[in-house]
């Protein structure tokens, strides 16, 4: 076990942890965020993405040493009154269905539209690809990262 | 259906909660049942509340089914708003608990909550807003006929009077309900057939819905199990001590938990949080007594299918002379279809917590079927069904699988086991190794056609696991009469003489719904089977079924389906598969266009799908079920499937199991039909029609015929 300092969404939250730890259960379990999910726990699904400095991550296999003292953004964090472009272009979009995805889903359109602000949609494809929707609302997800860009003036890079 | 409304079954004036007005309407399973007051009470049938408006007019709705993705969460509210004259996005909802008596049935199954409801909420929530116009004409001493409701306000139209609902919900709490009201003209709708956004879906883009393993109650601790890979097996030993020392574990224990007729036998890692049992677990050495059952590969499953449909099948369904039938035939032909065992692979793998404390037990998860929870975990554990509470969270992903008992009752049997609550989280792995299974299935089909080219006859046996002979007690030699979902009703008029059969297979595999249930596999088989004998007959597949088609519901929507898609000015070398089935009281048809890639393969270039689902609720919501329904059936299609070696499951999470992609996924265009025919389901019959829809496409572009399911795309010439 060792002491690990987190910063998640701009607050500082010490932990005791094993420091192989995957970051996921940390965010889920040690700093109560439930936003963040659990789908497959081998990076193939992306259910449990977050940004890590900006850059959106694995919860599920990055070790919560590896995350000490960075940045760590996740759902709660890209704003809790969905005012975010990425969230407003998701409910105009009607995207969810079962939602339990989503904020993967959204996480990693959110840092694709930092670096790419208007997204091709090979972009598209290349920043989403690693992440499974069971429900398929990938038709919606399209669509709604075009419209994010479309809303995204200001505050995209929060 | 006929429903007795009286003062005492309609009203309940409730001091405890606030609440002033509770409104119910009392469980009824049929159509055809009628009850008194008097006889529901002595049937033990409880009243329910679906709706409850405070004195402040705070109006709070209750949703009784779960809701997964498909949307009940908005659309039980959406029909009962536009009669209680309500503004949809001032209400609260709220999930039921668990009770048959007082919800009827809430199985979150069969895409049955707008059809099995609609009319008793439609009316309930009608009488409701009568009641408080009566309230307020009396209080005004004027006729009621002048007053109306809006927005949970009732206005005296010749004055411009107005009274919000809280302040009448004191005096409307005391009337008689009118024995009859009118019902909207679905034309007059408001909010009925309204593309309005969810209002679940806000929680669900900032991380606010509690999902089932969100979910989390004081003092909980967390297990993990390693069950039966081979599902039948039992525990020989397993090295507790060892597990027992690691660090959070609490109890290692021997833990059974119901699958259908079978006890599925495991081992329980119980600790204080899920990565400390996920640790454990890794450490937990079980070995199995695997003797005395089939150890099945695919290879050997399949090939005891195909044998299979050379004996003797249970006949179903059967009209005219069906062996008399080829004599006359201008032409036969037989085809053979093969689907795969499939994984559920909801996103929330499955979870659940139980507290039994002191006889008594309550549950907390992602559950379809509540009121099934309740009653049979009740008898699993030897209680009463009124000492099981039962609450829903919301569902990462049900597809069927949620449907079904087995992780409840293994988190009761836990929880009572080192009694504190404890929530039950099963791995990907554990989700995908260890079903229930959509069934794997073998089809043999042969048809013949007249001199005019169409259809002499028609027969179809399926070889598979029969889903029903699983449960306790079942008839083993039952026919299925599932053997005939998925195939348009309108077939058994124009077809002169079929039959359809079955052989069922026994193995230890577990089977169970898997969306659209025997229509997602019939339907490849029948509709492909249908291009085939359209192709024979020299017709186009679109007028060939129309050709079979004496229902006009099916005509109109074919029309609509060729309109749409430009069926009939196509280009040649373009590919065009048509499907069209029946699923759950819905029609869908729908169109694929396929084209060779540069680089070799197939690529789906586009999806038209064209639903009549009858009267409905919320365009949107059904256009989403049905481009959901599409891609999870290419899923089944194309990417992935559950093989078996050695009598275990193969894929154990998605790096085998291979998911469609955003990549992958062709445009989509949905068209809902407009009419007021009785509504049919939503959330599962758009999947049946694309496989077929699919492979017959790549027939009309490459001349290959495909008959078994999963293939690869990119290995299309």
């Amino acid at each position: 076990m060792a002491a690990i300092t987190l910063k998640i969404n701009g607050k500082s939250v010490n932990v005791d942890a094993d420091p192989k730890m995957p970051l996921l259960w940390a965010i889920r379990e040690l700093a109560g965020l439930t936003g963040t999910k659990y789908g497959c726990g081998i990076a193939q699904c992306g259910a449990c993405t977050v940004h890590l400095n900006g850059a959106p991550v694995r919860a599920c296999s990055l070790p919560v040493a590896a995350a000490a003292n960075k940045e760590i953004t996740t759902i709660e964090g890209l704003s809790a009154d969905n005012s975010h472009p990425v969230q407003q272009a998701w409910i105009q979009e009607q995207v969810p269905q079962c939602g339990y995805c989503q904020s993967g889903q959204i996480m990693a359109a959110a840092a694709l539209l930092t670096r790419k602000p208007n997204p091709t949609d090979a972009d598209i494809d290349s920043a989403m690809q690693g992440h499974i929707c069971r429900c398929g609302t990938y038709p919606r997800i399209r669509k709604a990262i075009k419209k994010a860009a479309t809303l995204a003036t200001t505050n995209v890079t929060r | 259906m006929k429903t007795v409304y009286t003062r005492r079954n309609f009203i309940k004036a409730s001091g405890l909660s606030g609440a002033a007005l509770l409104l119910g309407i009392r469980a009824q399973a049929q159509d055809s049942a009628i009850f008194t007051a008097a006889e529901a009470e002595t049937l033990g049938i409880e009243l329910n509340n679906w709706i409850s408006i405070d004195t402040t007019g705070l109006v709070t709705l209750i949703n009784h089914r779960s809701e997964m993705g498909q949307g009940s969460f908005q659309s039980v509210p959406q029909i009962i708003a536009e009669e209680l004259e309500v503004d949809i996005t001032q209400v609260k909802v709220v999930f039921a608990q668990g009770s048959q008596t007082k919800y009827g049935s809430q199985i979150t199954g069969g895409s049955s909550t707008i059809r099995g409801s609609y009319k008793q909420l439609l009316r309930l929530s009608a009488t409701a807003r009568e009641l408080l116009v009566q309230a307020a004409a009396n209080q005004w001493q004027v006729e009621k006929e002048t007053c109306y409701a809006e927005k949970g306000i009732v206005i005296h139209r010749p004055s411009g009077k107005k009274l919000g609902y809280g302040a009448l919900v004191s005096d409307a709490s005391k009337l008689t309900p009118p024995t009859s009201v009118r019902l909207k003209d679905p034309s007059t709708y408001k909010i009925l057939r309204q593309p309005l956004p969810r209002i679940d879906t806000p929680l669900k883009t900032n991380g606010q819905a509690v999902f089932g393993l969100d979910k989390k109650l004081p003092g909980m601790l967390y297990a993990m199990v390693e069950r039966n890979p081979r599902f039948s097996g039992k525990v020989k030993s397993f090295n507790e001590a060892e597990v027992k020392a690691l660090p959070g574990v609490r109890h290692v224990l021997k833990v059974e938990m119901a699958v259908f007729a079978t006890m599925r036998h495991g081992v329980a890692v119980v600790a204080d949080s899920v990565w400390a049992a996920m640790q454990a677990r890794k450490a937990l050495k079980v070995e199995w007594d695997d003797t005395g059952f089939p150890h099945h590969s695919t290879e050997q499953l399949y090939t005891r299918l195909r044998e299979d449909l050379k004996a003797k099948p249970l006949w179903f369904k059967a009209k005219g002379e069906v062996d008399k039938a080829w004599a006359k035939s201008k032409k036969t032909l037989e085809a053979v279809y093969e689907t795969p065992y499939e994984a559920h692979a909801c996103m929330e793998p499955l979870n659940c917590i139980a507290d039994f404390k002191n006889g008594k037990l309550e549950i907390w998860g992602p559950i379809q079927g509540p009121d099934w929870v309740q009653k049979d975990v009740a008898d699993l554990m030897g209680i009463k069904p009124e000492d099981v509470t039962v609450n829903m969270t919301f569902l990462g992903g049900g597809f069927g699988r949620k449907a079904f008992l087995d992780y409840p009752h293994e988190a009761a049997v836990i929880s009572k086991a080192v009694n504190a609550p404890v929530q039950v989280v099963w791995s990907r792995e554990d989700d995908m190794t260890q079903g229930p299974f959509r069934p794997g299935m073998v089809y043999q089909c042969k048809g013949g056609l007249t001199e005019g080219g169409t259809i002499a006859g028609f027969e179809a046996i399926m070889a598979g696991q029969n889903m029903g002979h699983q449960n306790p007690g079942a008839d083993k030699i039952a026919y299925n009469d599932s053997v005939t979902e998925g195939f348009p009703e309108t077939y058994f008029d124009s077809i002169p003489h079929y039959r359809f059969g079955d052989v069922p297979l026994e193995s230890p595999v577990p089977v169970m719904w898997w969306r659209s249930v025997y229509s997602s596999t019939n339907a490849f088989a029948y509709e492909s089977f249908m291009d085939e004998l359209a192709i024979a007959a020299g017709k186009d597949p679109l007028e060939f079924r129309k050709q079979h088609f004496w229902n006009g519901r099916f005509h109109a929507l074919a029309n609509r389906l060729a309109e749409v898609s430009g069926w009939h000015t196509r280009k040649p070398n373009e590919g065009y598969g048509i499907a069209i089935t029946e699923c759950f009281s819905s029609i869908v048809g729908e169109v694929v266009k396929v084209s060779r890639k540069a680089s070799g393969g197939i690529k789906i270039d586009k999806v038209w799908a064209v639903i009549d689902c009858g009267w409905y609720v919320n365009p949107d919501i059904i256009r989403a079920q049905v481009e959901g329904s599409i891609i999870m059936a290419l899923g089944a299609a194309v990417k992935h499937a559950t093989l078996f070696a050695d009598g275990k499951a193969v894929q154990k999470n998605f790096d085998t199991y291979k998911m469609p992609r955003i990549s992958e996924t062709p445009d989509i265009e949905v068209h809902v039909m407009d009419n007021d025919e009785k509504a049919g389901g939503v959330g599962e019959p758009g999947l049946p029609p694309c496989t077929p829809a699919l492979t017959n496409a790549i027939f009309d572009l490459t001349g290959k015929r495909i008959r078994v399911l999963p293939f690869s795309l990119d290995e299309i010439g």
